[in-house]
């Protein structure tokens, strides 16, 4: 922990020291994080509801989805830049340093830029509260931090299983984009608007759903399309803890499998 | 002649060898229309006709877009980061001295790679696409034709456009800003986000206007068949009068840029 914060703070001097690069790659990340919302915006520019969902209520989906991503991304996002250390053999560098290899990985290249992502999706969600017509009782304003952290876990789990992936085949990273922002991009709808074996997919098998679709619901008080018994609603962090539990695994075959390039 | 054909050859090859690199492409995008088609599915179904589209048209309409996006290098990472690279190193001198137009060189390689991208990262999705959805087929062999050249004008034209971008360098060193703001500016005005006749009042005719819309835009309406006769030729001279002032523009900056490039060192 020590060794991550140590190695993300001389990444943030070093990406403080350009001052207009940092300004302006932040801003691109807040306007390319927009872009989804724009599309959002679009559609409800043509209809009222979305798979019976009002504009509101789409926003905290996307902004749940968005603020767990950010953080993600933020937090262990540099793992996916864990290839190209493979493929050029700098990876060695890291293993015989007296820190975790991971915790030089996550931080590795920390980009401060990512927190244009987090911004965004942190003012949607905060719009979408002011828009939404929900009764705050006490289980709905647990639920949210609840669900922010746990989706962030899953994220961030995600990410660690696709940096793992990258040491058996480390041409094909692009995979991970299929999971971690097309899962933002799932997650960001309605769970109605797709077919249902879609969703058993994203529920059973690689478990989006509890990034926010769950809690969500809950907070919504709509009904969940596959059914699922009420403490689903809940069990986003015992979802969260088994990624990262397989994550963490995978992580570590993955480390003690590795061979140098040999160069 | 042969040269640049072999240009392009080998461009062509040099992305078929990172074979993962396709399969982890075709896969990711076929993810993308998976959900993408069905938030256009719910759309439709609260506005069928929405943008001049029925909902089979507007399913069609996803993953063309999926399918072309590798082609049409949307998202980057094409030719012009390594152009921006090489004046950024000064390497670059190199290909100015070869006896080879600089422009049509990287045009050559650029084909190459689309080629290579249109069959093994546009394949994959729409025959998923195709078994899972209702997707509409040109009928007959002219409208498929009449597609093929529209692509093949698309991609000239996002190629002089990222010509561009990596030409900037030049004058800036590091082009990662423009670069970024380029692929920003590719995936709203291409109709990537949203079919661009979607887009409310002077916004969607300015979008309709601008050279991004021969990327995916035109060749999408021209599969879809929504372009007859004189239209189609219309849509066609659109994306080929882009690609003339684009590659002129770029032929221009070319001349200018060489005769200030100064590179370091000996």
């Amino acid at each position: 922990m020590r060794g991550y914060l140590f190695i993300a703070a001389m990444w943030m001097r070093s990406t403080l020291t350009y001052r207009t690069s940092f300004v302006l790659l932040t801003l691109a990340q807040l306007v390319t994080s927009g872009l989804d919302f724009v599309v959002i915006a679009v559609m409800f520019a043509h209809t009222d509801t979305l798979g019976g969902f009002e504009l509101g209520e789409v926003a905290f989906l996307y902004g749940t989805s968005g603020v767990a991503l950010g953080l993600a991304d933020l937090l262990v996002g540099s793992a996916q830049q864990v290839g190209r250390r493979i493929r050029d053999g700098s990876l060695d560098v890291l293993l015989v340093r007296p820190v975790p290899v991971f915790a030089q990985v996550a931080a590795d290249r920390f980009a401060l830029r990512r927190l244009g992502r987090l911004t965004q999706t942190g003012a949607a969600l905060a719009w979408s509260l002011v828009l939404l017509d929900v009764d705050w009782t006490w289980d709905r304003v647990l639920l949210l931090p609840w669900m922010l952290l746990s989706g962030t876990a899953i994220f961030a789990g995600i990410y660690v299983l696709g940096a793992a992936f990258q040491f058996w085949a480390a041409d094909a990273a692009e995979v991970q984009n299929a999971f971690t922002h097309g899962g933002n991009t799932l997650t960001q709808f309605p769970p109605h608007v797709f077919a249902r074996d879609l969703v058993r997919g994203v529920t059973f098998v690689v478990p989006l759903a509890f990034v926010n679709w769950m809690p969500a619901l809950h907070v919504l008080d709509r009904p969940d399309p596959l059914g699922l018994p009420a403490f689903a609603d809940f069990a986003s962090p015992v979802v969260a803890a088994a990624v990262c539990g397989v994550a963490a695994l995978a992580w570590r075959a993955a480390v003690r499998g590795y061979r140098s390039t040999g160069s | 002649m042969g040269l640049y054909a072999a240009i392009a050859v080998r461009s062509f090859r040099r992305y078929a060898t990172y074979r993962a690199a396709t399969v982890a492409g075709a896969f990711t995008n076929t993810v993308f229309g998976l959900i993408v088609a069905h938030t256009y599915l719910a759309l439709w179904d609260e506005r069928p006709a929405l943008g001049g589209y029925d909902v089979a048209q507007a399913v069609t309409f996803v993953w063309l877009g999926q399918a072309l996006l590798a082609a049409m290098s949307l998202l980057g990472g094409g030719f012009e980061e390594e152009l921006g690279e090489r004046i950024r190193t000064g390497d670059v001198a190199v290909d100015l001295y070869r006896p080879v137009n600089l422009q049509l060189w990287w045009l050559c390689a650029d084909l190459g790679r689309a080629g290579y991208h249109l069959l093994g990262r546009g394949l994959v999705p729409v025959l998923v696409g195709g078994c899972l959805f209702d997707l509409r087929v040109p009928t007959g062999p002219a409208r498929w034709f009449a597609f093929l050249v529209s692509v093949l004008l698309g991609i000239v034209v996002s190629f002089a456009l990222r010509y561009l971008v990596a030409l900037s360098g030049f004058w800036l060193l590091d082009g990662s800003g423009v670069r970024t703001v380029g692929v920003l500016t590719a995936v709203f005005f291409s109709g990537m986000l949203l079919p661009l006749t979607l887009f409310p009042g002077w916004l969607g005719e300015l979008a309709r206007a601008l050279p991004w819309s021969a990327l995916l835009q035109v060749p999408a309406d021209v599969y879809l068949g929504r372009h007859a006769g004189g239209e189609l030729v219309g849509a066609m001279a659109f994306q080929a009068g882009w690609a003339v002032v684009l590659l002129a523009t770029g032929q221009a900056l070319t001349a200018m840029a060489t005769r200030r490039v100064v590179v370091q060192g000996g």
